[in-house]
């Protein structure tokens, strides 16, 4: 059977899989359509959130980032991972005891203020919008590359299965939906990896074999570090040093800081805590979640560097004299047709070379780093149809999470909490899947017609979350004092300095955006780190200069503080 | 009011802030510390293959924030029980 049959067969199985699962588990009140009826066990929410969490880009781009920046990848590695343990200790217990549907919910109720709501619900929908246009493009991408298909035709496959078992399922469907898969997405990852480990070091686990030696042609141990090889090429190629980067120090903290406390603030990661049981339990999904991504994010970088080594060495040879184009491995020859790689023979010599000066004749896309890696290993075709697969479970699984997020913010916290307090349950869950639907449309509209700034707007997303909803939500549960004046005002501040620095580089004067023009070097994808501390002091300061909180809020704060008591979540 | 007095609540609050404070200056030490400040510090040093401040930031920070979780689920739950607020 060849690659394109296998391939629709795999994915077929598992979009049968994902819509069966969303029948057998769709939502039939607010209560399940929001939080799955709280009653989801820890473990499972933990696999659901990994799968939320890690996104398309994730899964397909996150390893080729790294393979080309080294060091400087590690933002991402820590920055994607770190949040969770500020979630753990500083926010899910605390927001599962208040044992409410949403963000905007805690928020509006903490500082007992419509205002502080709508902030909230601004945050939250926008957030999620530029997150879920990135994902139904990759949808599309995904489907082109595999399949054959037009990406706008891969988009409209794409919103359709959304469609289906978000709409239907709610929170209750995409969660079990979720853990499958988590299932598909991390045996297809972890599969190609294992192999290029064992082929390259003889290492079954990639993050020992990216320490180990490697092998030589004839598998025995070459006596040099895959490390130190990797170092090795990159000076002789020049590449700034693997292991050391190219980034300046502070703007590496501000990055990773940002997307630490950005994760941290993101509301479609916020409410998968709300669906479990008890107190205690949401403490410890948090640590699954982490455990479940930690599987993937700990041999991201490993699989890195081995393509890194493997491409590099299919590209110039052993002896760095250029690899005769003529004798290239099959994957670049089949990567080439899709554009994906290029070469172009300067110097006439029928031999490829890679490097970072003027010697080089190929042009290689990060995202072949993962989506090669079966071929690089010499795999079976049904590796290659596993990889689309699990490329689709990624965006799916994240889009589906968001596109909950943007149901409940307009179904739950503008519609019932806002403009008709008075609607029946029943026209609730009726308002939040129009919501969702009208989301997948909008989605899928973007997904068509992707905007230019899908990669700038994302850093928008986290430095939002990190400079508003993060600070407000941490005050909120360990102050009793801080009150609404001071927490509006610091999220405005928090949100309008962040807003305005990304807009400004990213969009008003992009030919300024170098560190020599940035705010104490850092740059836009840190500055959320800035708008956070800007926030916090703001909201201090106002909060000193106005009125103290009502006693109801402070009783409210002092209960969430311990888990007696925390029941299922609920409306009133 | 699910403690026996106030003392006991405050009690309660000051243990659990101890222990998250305790739990993140190591997350930051890692993280922000090992992996980016120390880290060509760290690089002198040699560990299971890598440059160790390369390792802190690329493996070991995400091992030692598993393990601070988990340390967080079980400290606290004991915490709970002692103060008899658990579920």
């Amino acid at each position: 059977m060849d690659v394109q049959t296998l391939t629709y067969i795999v994915v077929g199985v598992t979009f049968a899989m994902y819509i069966g699962i969303a029948i057998k588990t769709r939502a039939g009140s607010t209560k399940e359509f929001y939080v799955a009826g709280g009653g989801v066990p820890p473990i499972l929410n933990g696999m659901a959130t990994a799968a939320d969490w890690m996104s398309a880009a994730s899964f397909i781009s996150l390893a080729g980032i790294v393979s080309f920046v080294g060091y400087d990848g590690s933002v991402y590695i820590m920055g994607w991972t770190g949040g969770y343990v500020l979630l753990a200790l500083l926010m899910v217990p605390y927001l599962r005891k208040f044992g409410k549907f949403t963000v905007p919910d805690f928020i509006g109720d903490r500082y007992y203020s419509q205002s502080a709501r709508t902030v909230a619900v601004v945050c939250a929908i926008f957030i999620s919008f530029t997150y879920i246009a990135g994902q139904m493009r990759g949808v599309g991408v995904v489907f082109s590359r595999f399949l054959e298909v037009e990406v706008d035709t891969g988009v409209y496959i794409g919103m359709c299965v959304v469609f289906f078992y978000a709409v239907l399922g709610g929170m209750k469907g995409i969660t079990y939906t979720q853990v499958a898969q988590y299932c598909v997405m991390i045996f297809a990852f972890m599969v190609p990896a294992v192999f290029l480990s064992i082929m390259m070091t003889g290492h079954i686990f990639p993050q020992l074999g990216f320490g180990a030696e490697l092998l030589d042609a004839t598998g025995n141990s070459s006596g040099v570090y895959l490390m130190d090889k990797l170092d090795g090429l990159s000076t002789d190629l020049g590449f700034s040093l693997y292991t050391q980067g190219s980034k300046d120090m502070i703007d590496v903290l501000f990055i990773t800081g940002a997307l630490m406390f950005g994760t941290a603030g993101l509301p479609h990661v916020i409410v998968r805590f709300f669906t479990v049981p008890r107190v205690k339990d949401a403490r410890s999904s948090a640590g699954w979640t982490l455990l479940f991504i930690a599987i993937m994010y700990t041999t991201i970088p490993a699989l890195a560097s081995f393509s890194r080594v493997n491409m590099i060495q299919s590209i110039n040879g052993p002896e760095s004299q250029g690899v005769p184009h003529a004798e290239a491995p099959m994957w670049i020859e089949n990567w080439e047709k899709t554009g994906l790689i290029k070469w172009e023979d300067k110097n006439n010599d029928g031999r490829m070379f890679y490097s970072n000066t003027e010697t080089n004749e190929m042009n290689v896309d990060r995202d072949i780093i993962v989506l090669a890696t079966p071929e690089m290993a010499n795999l079976p075709a049904w590796v290659i149809a596993l990889m689309a697969a699990g490329g689709l479970a990624a965006a799916l699984s994240t889009s589906a999470g968001l596109l909950l997020v943007i149901s409940t913010s307009v179904s739950h916290d503008l519609l019932k909490k806002n403009l008709m307090p008075n609607i029946s349950d029943k026209k609730e869950l009726m308002y939040a899947r129009m919501a969702s639907g009208a989301g997948i449309i909008m989605a899928g509209y973007f997904g068509i017609n992707p905007p230019g700034f899908v990669a700038a707007v994302v850093a928008i997303a986290f430095g939002l979350a990190a400079s508003s909803l993060f600070p407000a939500i941490t005050m909120g549960i360990f102050s009793t004092k801080m009150n609404k004046e001071g927490a509006i005002a610091g999220m405005l501040a928090g949100l309008s300095f962040t807003t305005a620095y990304i807009v400004y580089f990213k969009f008003v004067n992009p030919a300024a955006n170098m560190s020599e023009n940035w705010l104490f070097g850092v740059s836009p994808e840190g500055i959320g780190m800035l708008g956070m501390v800007i926030n916090f002091a703001v909201a201090i300061i106002v909060c000193k200069m106005t009125a103290p909180t009502p006693q109801a809020v402070v009783d409210m704060v002092e209960s969430i503080r311990f888990p007696k008591g925390a029941g299922e979540a609920h409306d009133h | 009011m699910s403690f026996e007095d106030a003392e006991k609540a405050k009690g309660y609050w000051n243990e659990n802030l101890k222990l998250v404070i305790k739990l993140l200056a190591i997350w930051a030490f890692v993280s922000f510390g090992c992996g980016v400040l120390l880290v060509d510090i760290l690089n002198q040093f040699s560990f299971m293959g890598f440059k160790l401040g390369f390792w802190f930031a690329q493996q070991g920070s995400i091992y030692v924030f598993l393990i601070l979780i988990f340390v967080y689920v079980k400290k606290s739950n004991t915490l709970d029980k002692k103060y008899g607020v658990d579920e």
